[in-house]
């Protein structure tokens, strides 16, 4: 199977879900939101774990048992919580992971995204096992020789750290102080790196959607209330730990140490992060001409700012302008050629009466002037009434619908289309107009078709004018399968088409 | 309807990862040692003899290092490697020669192994030999011990007292 064909697999499967998981609700295109929402539970239940943890090697156990024991409502409850949404943030990112390497999210202007998305799964990792030795009941006790027997075969230190657990003796507090830091101290790194990963991303869905959150936090509650985590028995160094209650989700790579050995684990380690580090280089996709800005169009009006997906643009003085007037200025590494900043400014509007529609930012390769040419052309030249169908790349193929009183023109992302359009299309005598594009949250350029539902429900600039009735146009956001739907628009229009906007 | 069929395979979705989660961070139990076995963990860290010993150097030879390095003696730091033989019952269950840690050959040789045995008596045999210059073994210690299901016996060298030490 090539990288296509799993690729249309797993679209097909996101598509089913969607059934399920209506509006954007499907989790699995909210996947490092998930993510995010679970490091945000194990953030809060973990204070309150610290604030009741006793550092020590004597008291740690008794600590953490107490809790499950004493105050199983809440204390118990949270410290349930605390491992569930560690699971759940494992199970999460490397679901997140794979999706994205499945979508070919990982070159050009995502590898960046990309490579930063590694180290936090280092990260995720350590402060997992991490957990483990500081409840010192059988389980850590497993997970501190495994994981020192681990290090050991890294020559990184002149020692065995192995030698600190021969025996309870030899277990020092200092040395449980360092484990315990080990714990605080990674999950930090964890969430500096995960703002290095969300750097180059706008307005990140670091919240899944509503029903997305209360469902995920109330899978993990029940469960933290049904089946608490209740420690093993205190370590006890003198006795290996058998017939574990293991936790496959996090420490599945001690395990995998015992069964092949510490060197073919981290050998095995280093392939896995070596083929996500090259994943980036192996991907030879063809580089698309990325966003071009027009000075003397540009009045530095912040909006293609506000909406680049990809934080590619930033404002710099005007080179022939005021003072204080600002000019738009495109990363050509970040930008993603996805045009949605074109639909966004105001200098695309096609009732503008110049010979050629000039735009502040635009894509060379599908620029607004193309657009209307090519649509008062087809307008012009049909010889039945058309319906101009509004499509992007990553939806419906809106150019090979086979009806003879439909034009369609296939986008970069339907962001790109300046509401105004709609309105020029029905003026120039289109009998309605469709837009479609990707699924409700599952844009490929993350934003499109939510600016542009935005901008034609007059709640963005530059927005679709209100004179412009609705039983004119068509929104179906319905991804690349879903002819019924846009079938069913077509038809609608078709029943309207005595009415229209008089010119 | 539609809405009782969304409720319902969001409701199906989320108890399978509830399921998934619960299941898998307990289940199945992990036996990293069959039940009847012990474990005997080799655990040693120390720092072999001096390979060499100091030596005097000649006033010619002095004048030919630098001046600030004139050091009437020259001390090689190398260590020797740590060579150590464990029987078990009168069989060879481990041999090993560690090299000394550090860039010069001048740290501790680490040796750490983990034998898996039955549960139960044992003869255990120790070899250890921490000197490049001297023949045969330097240390030896042979012991009876009767393990019990999954204890683990300590086989160490205490540098102060200078005995392999069985714990
Ligand atoms: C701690 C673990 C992680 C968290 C919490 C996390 C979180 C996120 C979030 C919130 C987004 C933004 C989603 C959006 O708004 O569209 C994102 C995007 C992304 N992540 Fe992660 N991530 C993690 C690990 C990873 C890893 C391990 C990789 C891969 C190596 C990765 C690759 C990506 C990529 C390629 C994107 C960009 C998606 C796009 O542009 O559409 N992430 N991540
Ligand atoms: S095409 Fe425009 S909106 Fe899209 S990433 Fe590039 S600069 Fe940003
Ligand atoms: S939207 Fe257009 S006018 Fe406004 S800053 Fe961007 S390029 Fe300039």
């Amino acid at each position: 199977m090539n990288a296509q064909a799993i690729r249309n697999s797993w679209k097909r499967f996101e598509d089913t879900l969607d059934v399920i998981f209506p509006g954007g609700s499907n989790p699995l295109r909210n996947l490092g939101a998930i993510a995010c929402l679970m490091f945000a539970i194990l953030l809060l239940s973990g204070i309150y774990l610290y604030a009741v943890f006793d550092t020590s090697v004597a008291g740690a156990w008794q600590s953490v048992d107490a809790l499950s024991r004493q105050q199983p409502w809440l204390g118990g409850w949270l410290r349930s919580m605390h491992r569930y949404a560690a699971d759940g943030f494992m199970i999460a990112t490397v679901l997140h992971l794979v999706r994205e390497w499945i979508m070919g999210h990982h070159s050009r202007f995502r590898r960046v995204t990309w490579l930063t998305g590694i180290p936090l799964l280092a990260f995720l990792y350590v402060s997992g096992i991490g957990g483990f030795w500081l409840n010192w009941d059988r389980l850590g006790q497993y997970a501190a020789v495994a994981s020192a027997e681990l290090l050991d075969a890294l020559p990184l230190l002149a020692t065995s750290l192995s030698r600190n657990f021969l025996s309870a003796e030899s277990v020092s507090d200092r040395l449980f102080s360092l484990l315990v830091f080990v714990h605080l101290g990674v999950p930090l790194l964890l969430l500096f790196g995960l703002w290095f990963h969300l750097q180059r991303i706008t307005r990140p869905r670091i919240l899944p959607p509503r029903s997305v959150s209360i469902g995920v936090l109330a899978s993990l509650g029940i469960i933290a209330l049904a089946v608490p985590v209740l420690s093993t028995a205190p370590a006890e160094l003198g006795l290996v730990a058998t017939a574990l209650p293991l936790d496959w989700i996090l420490l599945h790579l001690l395990v995998l140490a015992d069964m092949l050995s510490a060197r073919s684990t981290w050998m095995l380690i280093a392939l896995v992060l070596a083929l996500l580090v090259a994943a980036p280089l192996f991907s030879a996709r063809a580089t698309a001409a990325v966003a071009v800005v027009d000075a003397d169009n540009c009045n530095g009006c912040r909006r293609c700012v506000e909406d680049c997906p990809y934080s590619a643009i930033t404002l710099e003085p005007h080179p022939h302008g005021k003072p204080g007037q600002q000019i738009a200025v495109v990363a050509a590494e970040r930008c993603a050629s996805c045009g949605i900043c074109a639909g966004a400014c105001p200098s695309a509007t096609p009732f503008r009466s110049v010979v050629e529609l000039v735009n502040g930012i635009d894509m060379p390769q599908l620029s607004v002037d193309m657009l209307r040419r090519t649509l008062l052309d087809a307008l012009a030249s049909a010889r039945v009434p058309q319906i101009i169908a509004f499509g992007c790349a990553h939806g419906l193929d809106v150019e090979a619908l086979g009806e003879a009183d439909v034009t369609g023109y296939n986008l970069l992302c339907t962001g790109m289309l300046p509401p105004s359009f709609v309105e020029y299309a029905l003026r120039a005598g289109a009998v309605g107009v469709i837009i479609s594009g990707c699924a409700e949250g599952a844009c490929e350029f993350r934003l499109g078709n939510t600016w542009t539902a935005q901008r034609l429900r007059g709640e963005r600039e530059p927005h679709l004018r209100r004179i412009v009735s609705s039983r004119d146009y068509r929104v179906v956001f319905a991804g690349d399968r879903d002819r019924g739907s846009l079938d069913q628009a077509i038809k609608e229009l078709r029943g309207n088409a005595a009415t229209g906007i008089n010119p | 309807m539609k809405k009782f069929a969304v409720w319902l395979g969001q409701g199906i979705l989320y108890a399978a990862l509830a399921t998934v989660i619960v299941v898998f961070s307990h289940w199945p139990a992990y036996q990293n040692l069959a039940a009847d076995r012990a474990l005997i963990k080799i655990s040693i860290s120390h720092q072999g003899q001096l390979l060499g010993d100091c030596v005097e150097l000649t006033p010619q030879e002095l004048a030919k290092l630098p001046p600030n390095m004139r050091a009437p003696k020259s001390c090689p730091r190398e260590r020797s490697p740590l060579t150590i033989e464990v029987d078990v019952d009168g069989q060879l269950a481990h041999r090993q020669v560690a090299k000394p840690s550090g860039l010069s050959g001048d740290g501790a040789a680490v040796v750490y192994r983990r034998l898996e045995v039955p549960a139960g008596k044992h003869h255990i045999e120790v070899r250890m030999k921490d000197n490049a210059r001297s023949e045969g073994f330097d240390y030896t210690r042979s012991e009876e011990v009767d393990l019990a299901p999954a204890e683990i016996l300590v086989v160490d060298f205490d540098a102060a007292t200078r005995r392999i030490i069985l714990l």
